[in-house]
């Protein structure tokens, strides 16, 4: 009966959302009242499509098999946390997430977005209801997730083992709350084209959203490398992997945006280049999610992906991305620039920056659909594998990782790069100091290691010589500086945050990539290998039994070159179900750095067990976290929350007296 | 196709990757060394967008042997890939060799980026132009009002 519930909401969601996005489009202009009710149509469709989330969910914890899709993709055996994420681990219950993913968004802009002037937030609801009419139609029509089997079996046939943790539970709502965020500012764009109307105030608004996702985006990609890390079992954490790229690209559309719509907020300038980085964002994104789907590109991430519903998909695609292209080609030349500056300014060197990311962007799109059409066109195939990526990738990053320190140091209209190269001495000749004195203590075991390590310390230190210079330390007493220190605006902590967890990135890789140590070997148990100075004894092995699966175990202790000892367990295990295997791997983090342990298959009565001992690895994770950081604590700046003017109070009439 | 693909993909998951097995190391370990940067540029041919050297799957190991058989041979790092692409075609190779098919691919960032450059420098042009002054008519209008 739920399932009916359900499957009706989203039917309601859908039709409301169809109503809205063609109302929302002929009355924009009729003032407050078509705003107001797109509001309240933009939170309807919000409730109704939780109730069908929400019969989702039902339907798989409990086990309810005559859902089709519990049935296929569920277990009645399986843990309780992994019958909720085990929804959205599927092509149609994760169209569902990403359809509630998108209401939420667009109620959120319904309920605090009443400061904006009427037919702008008209607008931007019904181009947010169009994006959920389309998908909530593309889901309802073609991937019914509310489909029932009659009869029901006794038992599910249980979700990919592979899929079975935690980070299921985690990494695809991040990484949608992304992906989805960024339709707002799609929406705004196409809102602001429609009108013809764009302004500083513009870039105000879009910006938190904007900064919003980028946030969860991060977050997102972040947890699915460190899923990926500890998953696959060799201790890889980016494969340049198709689908990884799809996620990627978004994000260094999304960071381009963030700097852009910053010129555009403080100077009205840019505002051309900042609505076209707003749809392509968001077209990435769409990219990101669908291009999986269609099943043109498959990998191993792909759990969803079915040929048939590929043309519909890529049909949605060109209309939502063709038509917003079209409306930006014959609407983006009526926008006026504003805004004179200098090319050696903040202004330029945000431009800069976006012309560094826009251009890695192209990179790394081309490399992941090269290979496709070349196959379509000519017949052809090859390989765009990660030694491409890395490359082209890196040799763009470079350049822009050696100018960032400079770009906070500027000032707006005209700067003077030679003070604020003064003000960067510092910062280099301590980034260059690090990236020598570690590089001898390491050995260099590739040569390019010594140029990373500089331009991640250079990134890190030159974050921190923009607080030092604008807190004076040195210059003035010491309280004085703290003083300033800490009444530093937030959005000027944000972006030193944001730049130190670059840096700091950066030396993960750097120190993983040049200094990672592996040994395979051969081990019974009570036997013992050494690595890097650990030492890991091999205790015991034996058979265990999950809730879902079989496991064979493998149990080891590791003396670290401290002396210090800790237990590690390791094992192989194989899910009733399906019958499929997987390996969990142990990892001990110590320090900064991890010591990564997985049992192989058996090899001659013996246990094949590899040891990898990866330096600075949780740097790459920690400085992803740290610009996550730095994205919320931009979203609490003063400057942010009263933004928007808000409309005076109506004057309170007076007595007579 | 499709199901063939479903099939290459099922083969893949189901073995765990694994990698380079104990049985298969080189005592030379300059020579191991080689062999594994070598292994790194190579697509696993059954698998997604994995290296030889990431890979389980029965053919990663047979390419990782062969690989190693070659380097044995005494072949050049470059030979043992020319092996490969002679026998599985350029589809092997992870990092695409610059040839008629692939030019386009290697060139786009560099074409991008000097794209990018040329338009800053256009707009920034122009710009100079629009802010070089008044033109004589402003000129006339401003002098008036003195």
């Amino acid at each position: 009966m739920s399932i009916e519930l359900g499957h009706f909401a989203l039917i309601l969601a859908f039709a409301i959302a169809a109503i809205s996005a063609v109302g929302g489009f002929v009355f924009w202009r009729s003032g407050q009242r078509i705003a107001l009710v797109l509001s309240q149509g933009a939170v309807l469709q919000f409730i109704l499509v939780a109730v069908a989330f929400a019969a989702l969910i039902q339907a798989f914890v409990t086990s309810d098999f005559s859902l089709l899709l519990a049935a296929s993709h569920s277990h009645s055996l399986k843990p309780l946390i992994f019958k909720i994420s085990g929804v959205w681990g599927n092509h149609e219950g994760s169209m569902v997430l990403w359809i509630s993913i998108l209401v939420a968004f667009g109620a959120m802009v319904a309920t605090f977005g009443r400061r904006l002037p009427s037919d702008l937030l008209a607008l931007v609801l019904a181009t947010q209801s169009l994006l959920t009419a389309a998908f909530a139609g593309f889901t309802i029509f073609t991937s019914n997730p509310f489909a029932r089997l009659i009869p029901a079996p006794i038992e599910g046939n249980d979700l990919n083992p592979v899929l079975q943790d935690i980070g299921l539970a985690i990494h695809p709502p991040l990484l949608y709350a992304g992906y989805v965020g960024f339709s707002i500012c799609f929406s705004f764009a196409v809102a602001a084209l429609v009108s013809g109307r764009i302004d500083q105030a513009w870039a105000r608004w879009v910006r938190p959203w904007a900064m919003l996702s980028w946030t969860f985006l991060t977050l997102g990609i972040a947890m699915g490398s460190y899923w990926a890390y500890y998953e696959l079992g060799w201790g890889g954490w980016w494969f340049w992997d198709p689908v990884e790229n799809a996620s990627f690209m978004p994000w260094l559309a999304g960071t381009a945006l963030l700097h852009s719509a910053l010129v555009m907020e403080k100077r009205n300038a840019l505002k051309i280049w900042t609505i076209f980085l707003s749809i392509i964002t968001f077209s990435l994104s769409l990219l990101g999610t669908f291009l999986v789907r269609s099943g043109i590109l498959t990998s191993v991430h792909t759990f969803a992906s079915d040929p048939t519903r590929g043309l519909v998909i890529l049909t949605l695609l060109a209309l939502v991305i063709g038509g917003a292209f079209a409306l930006f080609a014959f609407r983006a030349a009526a926008l006026r620039q504003g805004g004179l500056f200098a090319p050696v300014s903040r202004e330029g060197a945000l431009i800069l920056n976006n012309l560094f990311l826009a251009t890695a962007v192209g990179a790394v799109l081309v490399g992941t659909l090269y290979p496709l059409l070349l196959d379509a066109l000519t017949g052809t195939t090859i390989s765009v594998g990660a030694p491409f990526f890395n490359l082209t990738f890196g040799a763009l990053m470079a350049p822009l990782l050696l100018v960032l320190p400079f770009g906070p140091l500027l000032a707006w209209k005209r700067a003077d790069i030679v003070a604020a190269a003064q003000r960067l001495i510092g910062a280099a000749a301590l980034a260059i100091f690090a990236a020598i004195l570690i590089s001898a203590l390491g050995g260099a075991t590739i040569s390019l290691a010594p140029i990373g390590l500089l331009l991640g310390f250079w990134v890190a230190f030159g974050a921190i010589a923009e607080l030092v210079d604008r807190s004076k330390i040195g210059r003035i007493p010491l309280g004085e500086s703290w003083r300033r220190l800490t009444g530093l605006p937030r959005s000027a902590w944000s972006t030193a945050i944001a730049h130190f967890g670059i840096g700091i990135t950066v030396l993960g890789i750097v120190a993983v990539s040049a200094w990672e140590t592996e040994l395979v070997t051969t081990l019974n148990p009570g036997e013992t290998a050494e690595l890097s100075g650990y030492i890991v004894a091999f205790d015991s092995f034996d058979s265990v039994e999950g809730p879902n699966y079989l496991s064979d175990e493998g149990h080891f202790t590791v003396t670290a070159p401290g002396g210090e000892t800790r237990q590690m367990l390791a094992d192989r295990r194989t899910y009733v179900a399906s019958g499929m295997p997987t390996t969990e791997a142990a990892i001990q983090t110590y320090g900064f750095s991890q010591l990564y342990l997985q049992l192989g298959e058996p090899l001659d009565d013996t246990h094949v067990v590899r040891i990898w001992h990866k330096p600075y690895i949780t740097l790459i994770w920690l400085g992803a976290l740290l610009m996550a950081f730095a994205g919320f604590l931009s979203l609490t700046d003063r400057k942010l929350r009263v933004g928007a003017p808000r409309r005076a109070a109506k004057p309170v009439p007076q007595a007579a007296q | 196709m499709s199901w063939l693909r479903a099939l290459l993909l099922a083969l893949c998951l189901a073995a765990p990757a694994m990698a380079v097995g104990p049985d298969e190391v080189l005592p030379d370990p300059v020579l191991e060394q080689r062999a594994r940067d070598i292994s790194a540029g190579l697509r696993c041919l059954v698998c997604q967008n994995q290296s030889i050297d990431d890979s389980d799957a029965d053919l990663a190991k047979d390419l990782r042997v062969l690989v190693r058989e070659r380097l044995l041979a005494g072949d050049s790092d470059e030979a043992v890939r020319q092996y490969l692409v002679d026998r599985y075609g350029e589809y092997v190779l992870l990092n695409p060799r610059v040839n008629n098919h692939t030019i386009l691919l290697w060139i786009a960032a560099p074409v991008l980026l000097i794209g990018g450059l040329g338009t800053l420098w256009l707009a920034g042009r122009r710009r100079r132009v629009v802010d070089a002054g008044l033109s004589a008519e402003e000129q006339a209008a401003l002098d008036e009002l003195k």
